[in-house]
């Protein structure tokens, strides 16, 4: 006979948590929940919800169902960030904050984890999604179902990280969980289980994109767009997604020893029995740092486009970005080591990595060049997405310039693992990654909705980032210099820091104003959407394909499957004399249009008891869940079903006919 | 103009910020930037030069934005447009070049500094340099002295002008031993023996830490490093050769156990060997599979019989 309690793993006991904020942050996430769940149910939209957007293969459906997702956990990782403020602001001598030592290690791993995988990957996924079949002129991904299941493993993973608030802990050992802190031997409980396993299934979901778009954009070009004709936003996916695929398995296997020695008790990086937690360090930063350059490198797709298209003039130095892009792609597999100078590697082996650092500053400085002399004699229309490379420019500068210093191995010696390293890196994800997101989405908005965005609002927001951010780290480089270090939830009073870290508390503050106005803006923009709808489908006079097709872009993206014989295809179109003639003479024709997916959603579900089971050692849990995994792909892939289905050309015409009169009744 | 009111009032409330700013950072003490040994004080220098070189590409950078945004305004119709232009092969080699050459320059100071400034070169002095093994605990510092046979728990003294060699090890998750005033931190890891090299040039007490997460306590990981005259060195010596227990197999059992915030304390002897052999508790990888309370213990024992300190 089975027993109950085995059956169940470690999960009985007290596995609620105890801490005052653990708890209050999980009832409000359950309550929201119930919230979601008491409207969808009300309003009878569990089936609407189901057929057209969770089960959805639309690439453009699945992209804003990642920012969704990104934004809440922005939001999740945001507060995470305001508490940390909060207890550095005040627990100082005597006092000991609001917030136990292990608590706050937990909202700090948290808060790590949860940006850089759910938030600013979800963010780029969600982006990339969007636009990028819409730039090579393409109706579809290559792979859409494997898309959808990428989608659901990163939800997954979410789901994962967010049951630990609730269920277990969370790890507390770093966004990184170095061993052998990480070890079973001195964490113990199911926080570094919960990091692993959400990671890990994220990091699949991740994988599989990553194999999507690479395929994309090699085989579903529009004819006559050749590599040198791609816009740049293009190739910058180019380059992300090969560092996708060569970095992210690094993660999987690395997550994989560390599970294998904390579950089966082997050895790869315990502190003893012939474990080597060094391997785990180099190992986790040669995912680690190409990770950076996977999250930047579309950021820097988005300025090229909207650098053009707002200066209204052809970027400059095409050939000299795409090397740039290709030389950033390559040399961010070379500079790993420089996470841990400070591990005794020796002279040779720090200045060789040093300089393989600073090497990656060159290509950077020249993008900043081309877009300046794409500016250069241009007529500069400040809108919003230009707000943001203002932004972006002025703090990814600073942060470029941290980043230069402590490549330099001695200098880092003093830099490293302190607060002006936590300045720095925050200064590239926060004024690089996740402004560069912000133009793109303010760019991108209206060919989704059909309207723009708010610009005063946005406005607002974006001085509220801008300020908020300098106010919140310009006193943590400078606390870095002071000598303290990152992670700590504690301080003498007699070190003098408490000014500077009540400053960063305000800034934070600040910050978390600048997403209250980011949401504001969405949400009046959508009930204000009659004041800025847009029918032309071109509303900043674009010059790439997407803005050749009406907004909302629909579901099919081109009736016609343009041909590009330039750069700015859309851009040459409009000048050329032949355009308006062409839009009357156009021969529709069927179109083949992938199914839905359920499976991919089951995918996802069985993905998180699979994770759980790990985390708990439900083992039965896990093994149904994997079991029902491979059933559900053998019965996807064996079914008659092609999957498929005709799209008329009678439907195509018509669609395309109303928006085109639409335009033509506004214009 | 309302405006014009507003932002005479954003930039009065901005500059009154920038001064107590400054005045408050003025007053307080930027350790990084207030080297008191010859390795801080270059490594100081280093940090000086690299923002100075990047500087030369950031500044023009600026006010090249600032330039543009101003003069090519949508606004601005007597500005030139040139809407095809797109490319000029002399500006774009000159903007691969310009900052290929600064980090050229960079990459030579780079690979120079990382072989003078190696934390495993010892320091060239007059003076005999000191030994000093420094072991991190949960979550506490241990500063053993070999020659003068005494240890110290988060507080150790020493005379100025004197190179101090520390081999650093951990009986702990990694940590990171950093004295931002005397020079750049390096990791302490179980199992491994990692060599630093300072030297305190100006007399003073010197704030130390854990740069690296160890775990629940790590944020009370501080220790002192007190650089003195060399008499008082010598008679602090004597105080603690006079003062507190010995360190030996049972004493450190009762240290290595997870404490934090741990005050001062001294221990009069150490048993010989005892650093080598908490590195080797981590090398012996069959011993290491019994329950770690009971055998590290007789580990212990077992390792301090060899007498196998070289240093």
């Amino acid at each position: 006979m089975l027993d109950f309690a085995n059956l169940l793993g470690k999960l009985h006991g007290n596995i609620f948590p105890s801490d005052i904020m653990t708890i209050g942050a999980a009832l409000s996430m359950v309550g929201i929940g119930l919230l979601i769940v008491i409207y969808l149910t009300i309003s009878k939209r569990w089936h609407w919800l189901f057929r057209e957007w969770l089960t959805s293969v639309d690439h453009k459906k699945i992209g804003i169902m990642y920012i969704i997702v990104a934004i809440v956990m922005l939001i999740r990782g945001g507060a995470d960030a305001l508490l940390l403020r909060t207890q550095q602001a005040t627990s100082v001598g005597s006092s000991h904050g609001i917030v136990s030592a292990n608590t706050f290690q937990q909202i700090f791993s948290a808060h790590g984890t949860i940006m850089i995988f759910f938030a600013a990957m979800g963010l780029m996924f969600g982006l990339i999604n969007l636009v990028l079949p819409l730039l090579i002129g393409a109706r579809d991904v290559a792979f859409p179902f494997l898309n959808l299941t990428g989608f659901w493993l990163f939800a997954a993973g979410m789901i994962l990280v967010n049951l630990s608030l609730g269920v277990g802990e969370f790890s507390a050992a770093g966004w990184l969980a170095y061993p052998p802190l990480s070890e079973l031997r001195y964490s113990p409980g199911v926080g570094v289980d919960y990091w692993i396993w959400s990671l890990q299934i994220a990091g699949i979901g991740s994988l599989f994109s990553g194999i999507n778009f690479l395929s994309t954009i090699v085989k579903m070009r529009a004819r006559g767009m050749n590599l040198m004709k791609m816009p740049m936003f293009v190739w910058s996916v180019l380059g992300s997604m090969l560092l996708v695929l060569f970095a992210f398995p690094i993660l999987t296997a690395t997550l994989s020893l560390l599970f294998l020695d904390r579950t089966l008790g082997m050895h790869f990086f315990t502190a003893s029995g012939g474990g080597n937690a060094m391997m785990y360090v180099n190992l986790i930063w040669a995912w680690g740092h190409p990770e950076v350059y996977i999250l930047i490198l579309p950021a820097f797709g988005v300025f090229s486009e909207v650098v053009a298209t707002f200066s209204k003039k052809r970027l400059f130095g095409y050939t000299t970005m795409v090397w740039a892009i290709a030389a950033i792609t390559i040399l961010s597999f070379s500079v790993w080591l420089h996470h841990f100078f400070t591990m005794g590697a020796g002279a040779d082996v720090n200045g060789f990595f040093g300089i393989m650092t600073m090497v990656i500053a060159i290509p950077t400085g020249v993008k900043l060049f081309n877009w300046l002399a794409t500016m250069f004699r241009g007529r500069i229309s400040l809108k919003l997405p230009m707000y943001w490379f203002l932004g972006f420019v002025a703090l990814f500068t600073v942060g470029g310039v941290a980043g230069v210093v402590m490549a330099v191995p001695p200098a880092d010696f003093q830099l490293h693992n302190s607060l002006f390293l936590v300045a720095h890196f925050h200064t590239m994800i926060v004024g690089g990654v996740l402004f560069g997101y912000f133009a793109g989405i303010n760019y991108w908005f209206p060919k989704f909705t059909g309207f723009k965005l708010n610009e005063r609002i946005g406005r607002y927001a974006f001085w509220c980032w801008v300020i908020g951010f300098l106010l919140a780290f310009v006193p943590l480089y400078i606390l870095g210099l002071m000598g303290a270090t990152r992670r700590i939830d504690h301080y003498s009073a007699s070190l003098g820091w408490q000014p500077l870290f009540i400053v960063a508390g305000i800034g934070a503050g600040i910050i978390g104003l600048g997403v209250v106005l980011t949401l504001a803006q969405i949400v009046y923009s959508i009930w204000k959407r009659k004041d800025n709808l847009d029918y032309s489908g071109d509303p900043w006079d674009g010059r790439t394909l997407e803005w050749s097709i009406p907004s909302p872009a629909p579901f099919y993206n081109f009736a016609v499957v343009p041909e590009v014989d330039s750069i700015d295809a859309y851009w040459e179109q409009k000048k050329s004399a032949s355009a308006k003639t062409r839009q009357a003479k156009v021969v529709y024709e069927d179109i083949v249009m992938p199914k839905n997916a359920p499976e991919s959603v089951i995918i996802g579900m069985f993905a998180i008891g699979l994770g759980f089971g790990f985390v708990w050692h439900i083992w039965a849990l896990v093994v149904v869940c994997f079991i029902g995994i491979i059933v559900t792909v053998i019965i996807r892939t064996t079914s008659e079903d092609p999957h498929e289905y005709v799209l008329k050309a009678s439907v195509i015409e018509k669609i395309e006919k109303d928006a085109l009169l639409r335009s033509k009744a506004h214009a | 103009m309302k405006r014009k009111h507003l932002v005479a009032i954003i930039l009065i409330l901005v500059i009154a910020f920038l001064v107590i700013a400054g005045i408050y950072l003025a007053g307080s003490n930027i350790q990084v930037l207030d080297p008191k040994g010859p390795i801080a004080l270059k490594e100081r220098n280093l940090i000086y030069v690299a923002l100075a070189l990047s500087l030369i590409v950031v500044l023009p950078v600026y006010g090249l934005t600032i330039a543009f945004v101003i003069r090519y305004r949508e606004g601005n119709k007597k500005a030139k447009y040139s809407p095809n232009l797109h490319g000029n092969w002399a500006a774009e080699t000159i903007w691969w070049l310009i900052p290929s050459t600064i980090i050229a320059v960079l990459a030579v100071i780079a690979w120079n500094s990382s072989h003078s400034l190696d934390p495993y070169k010892p320091i060239a002095s007059v003076n005999k340099p000191i030994n000093i093994q420094v072991i991190a605990e949960d979550w506490k510092w241990l500063f053993i002295y070999p020659k003068e046979n005494i240890a110290s728990v988060n507080y150790f003294q020493f005379p100025v002008n004197v190179p101090l060699n520390f081999n650093i090890t951990a009986d702990a998750p990694m940590n990171s031993f950093w004295i931002p005033q005397l020079g750049g931190q390096i990791y302490a890891m179980p199992g491994m023996d990692t060599q630093l090299h300072l030297m305190a040039t100006s007399k003073g007490s010197y704030y130390g830490s854990s740069a690296n997460i160890s775990g629940t306590g790590f944020a009370g990981m501080n220790f002192t490093a007190q650089a003195s005259s060399l008499s008082s060195y010598n008679e602090w010596i004597k105080t603690v050769k006079n003062t507190g227990i010995k360190l030996n197999p049972s004493s450190y059992y009762n240290l290595a156990r997870p404490s934090s915030y741990n005050p001062i304390s001294y221990y009069s002897s150490v048993s010989n060997g005892l650093f080598l052999s908490v590195i080797n508790k981590y090398m012996t990888p069959i011993q290491n599979n019994n329950s770690n309370n009971s055998s590290g213990n007789n580990n212990n024992n077992n390792n301090m019989n060899m007498n196998g300190m070289s240093m």
